[in-house]
């Protein structure tokens, strides 16, 4: 396997105003690796993981991508490096329907000389694409022809990261992905978080869910008030622990 | 609001339980495992068609609104519909139906564009100079898009990397300045002569099909074809639609989202110059008068053709639409010897009426999506 890590930040520090919400975070991920992000609410994860995303801009700390130092200037820097994020607030646009949200910012087309904006699109061949995809993730939809908008709250969030997993090179990021999910949905997103492991890819998850972190996650870094003050291998022994790291109290 | 909402929800299905329960024990032996389920399900089955019906009914609305005003202005005035008239509608439809193109294209991501009738003012005021100066036909027209361009560039640079909250006031801003330049190059006269080309567009008609075929909407037909094939297959249409649909989530995947907003300022600036050609070529001299309150008639076309105010929604044929809504209105209430302020007033009537049917629009969707969530 790949000796460096997947994704590595080191002294990542982010402040907005008077608002440090990170604060010389450290965080390593390998390939084929779970990491599990926990922490109560504020605690700065999405900060975080925004910062990697290329969202928000670090103040300090540096970020490499397989041991090459990488500055996520933008978040089409951080797609183009192979990083893939489903965001808290899913990042779907409710006026597109399941095609464009997937292709959003990927479109296929044509030809590959002029500008990415300026191609001509490959509508039929994204919806296949599209439906494959859906197929694979036994994902099912009313009606893929109508809007996101339409759809409901697990439908959409099981876009969003369907969106994910077919652009997924290195690293996958997940911020709350079973939040708004019944069980089957959530079911089928930690499936597939699976699958992608098992792919070799590093895959990062928030999440508050302790069983779904239990499950699911190779190791588990927990964060309060925009530090890291622990980490752990999330094995039912060390729940009790992991839960008072994240509350803050000691065992 | 929420109060009355919920009346009118429970107030809908007291209608609609007995239905649904003649429809169960007409079928008894029905596959359904538990009963109130079942009956739970058929309501909302019913009710869902109802507000799929309706959904469909808002969509079509300025379609059926434009060809039930061109019924009643037929029977009420012989003239309306004859060739003749029909080509003056199109030619006078022409210059709102492409300020509206432009500015379905602003609308379409969340913005607004106040600036397009007095950009179409200095448009022509410059073209007229250049070709005073000049004579020269493509440098005139190429003055004339290019002051468009330029406009429409200050409004999408200011309104974006200056980080203004909304381009209302920048464009507000333009608005002025660029009457203002139009007056003070013009001395706030009108200036004669316009080339050959701008006044072929603009005045002539096709006589090779029919001479009551005003050239203008020929010109309106190429643009708004040209702005579809855009929006629907070029990615940075896609992007457009992106954009105005979630900001926020266009830049964290990667849309260019700035640029995206500069262009369609930009795109909306250029064709205030497409007008301004139609406008100068029609009356042969440029002014600083033209346009005069013709971003309203744009935003107007756009919203009640149909497209949505709020961004993310709408196509070329809503602006279409709009535009020949306005135009049929005001040729027909000229017909028909209506005053001028009954006009005014029955426009401003049919944009609240379409403002507010795409606020019932969005709200029927978001009721659509949760009765479907529950059917599921
Ligand atoms: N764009 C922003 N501007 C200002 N402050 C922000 C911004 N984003 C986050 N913060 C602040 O940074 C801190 C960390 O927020 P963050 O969203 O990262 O928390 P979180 O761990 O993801 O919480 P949750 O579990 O609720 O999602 C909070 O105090 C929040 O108010
Ligand atoms: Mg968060």
């Amino acid at each position: 396997m790949n000796a460096y890590p997947a994704l590595a930040v080191r002294g990542a520090t982010k402040r907005f105003g008077a608002v440090l919400a990170l604060d010389d975070v450290d965080l390593e991920v390998h390939h084929g690796e779970v990491l599990a992000i926990l922490g109560d609410n504020g605690a700065g994860k999405s900060t975080l993981i925004k910062c990697i995303s290329g969202v928000h801009k670090l103040d300090s700390g540096e970020i490499e991508v397989d041991g090459v130092p990488a500055s996520m200037a933008s978040p089409a820097v951080a797609r183009a490096a192979g990083i893939e994020t489903v965001y808290q607030d899913l990042a779907l646009f409710d006026n597109l329907d399941a095609t464009a949200n997937f292709f959003a910012g990927h479109e296929k087309a044509v030809p590959a000389w002029l500008p990415r904006g300026m191609r001509w699109m490959r509508r039929r061949d994204m919806a296949r694409s599209s439906s494959e995809l859906l197929d694979r993730l036994k994902i099912r939809l009313p009606e893929k022809a109508s809007t996101v908008g339409m759809m409901s709250g697990g439908q959409r969030q099981a876009i969003a990261v369907a969106r994910t997993a077919a652009f997924a090179s290195r690293v996958v990021i997940l911020d709350e992905p079973t939040a708004a999910l019944g069980l089957r949905e959530s079911r089928q997103v930690l499936d597939l978080v699976l699958r992608l492991r098992s792919e070799g890819c590093a895959v990062i998850v928030i999440s508050h869910a302790m069983d779904h972190v239990m499950e699911i996650a190779d190791r588990a870094i927990v964060m309060r008030r925009g530090r890291t003050v622990g980490e752990e291998v999330p094995t039912p022994e060390n729940r009790a622990r992991l839960v008072s790291l994240i509350v803050g109290g000691e065992v | 609001m929420h109060d009355i909402q919920t009346t009118d929800e429970s107030g809908e299905s007291n209608v609609e339980v007995p239905r649904a329960e003649q429809q169960q024990t007409a079928d008894p032996g029905s596959a359904a495992p538990v009963g109130p389920t079942a009956r739970d399900n058929e309501v909302s089955v019913t009710k869902l068609r109802l507000v799929g019906a309706l959904l469909v009914l808002l969509k079509l609305g300025p379609v059926l609104i434009l060809l039930v005003l061109v019924l009643v202005m037929s029977s009420l005035s012989p003239v309306f519909a004859t060739s003749q008239n029909l080509g003056n509608v199109l030619s006078q439809s022409a210059v709102i139906a492409i300020l509206a193109i432009g500015q379905l294209l602003v609308i379409l991501t969340r913005g607004i564009d106040l600036s397009v009738g007095s950009t179409l003012a200095l448009s022509s005021v410059v073209g007229a100079t250049v070709f005073g100066s000049t004579g020269g036909g493509a440098l005139t027209v190429a003055a004339m898009l290019g002051t468009g361009a330029a406009v429409g560039l200050v409004n999408g640079v200011v309104y974006v990397y200056g980080k203004l909250p909304h381009p209302f006031i920048i464009t507000l801003a333009t608005l002025s300045i660029a009457r203002g330049l139009a007056l003070g190059i013009s001395d706030g006269q009108p200036i004669r002569n316009m080339p050959g080309i701008v006044t072929d567009i603009g005045g002539g008609s096709a006589t090779w099909i029919a001479s009551w075929l005003p050239n203008s909407a020929f010109l309106v037909a190429l643009v708004a074809i040209m702005v579809s094939v855009f929006l629907s297959r070029v990615v940075w249409g896609r992007w457009i639609y992106a954009v105005g649909g979630n900001p926020e989530g266009a830049r964290s995947l990667g849309i260019p989202r700035s640029a995206v907003l500069v262009s369609v300022y930009v795109c909306s600036g250029v064709l205030a110059g497409v007008a301004a050609i139609v406008t100068s070529g029609r009356l042969n001299a440029g002014s600083p008068t033209f346009g005069d309150l013709a971003e309203l008639d744009a935003i107007a076309a756009v919203v009640i053709g149909g497209a949505s105010f709020l961004g993310g929604r709408g196509f070329v044929s809503h602006a279409l639409i709009g535009a020949l809504m306005i135009g049929v209105i005001r040729n027909g209430m000229n017909l028909l010897n209506i005053e001028a302020y009954l006009q005014l007033i029955v426009i401003g009537v049919v944009i609240v009426l379409a403002v507010e049917s795409d606020v019932v629009r969005g709200r029927l969707e978001n009721r659509f999506r949760v009765m479907k969530g529950a059917a599921a």
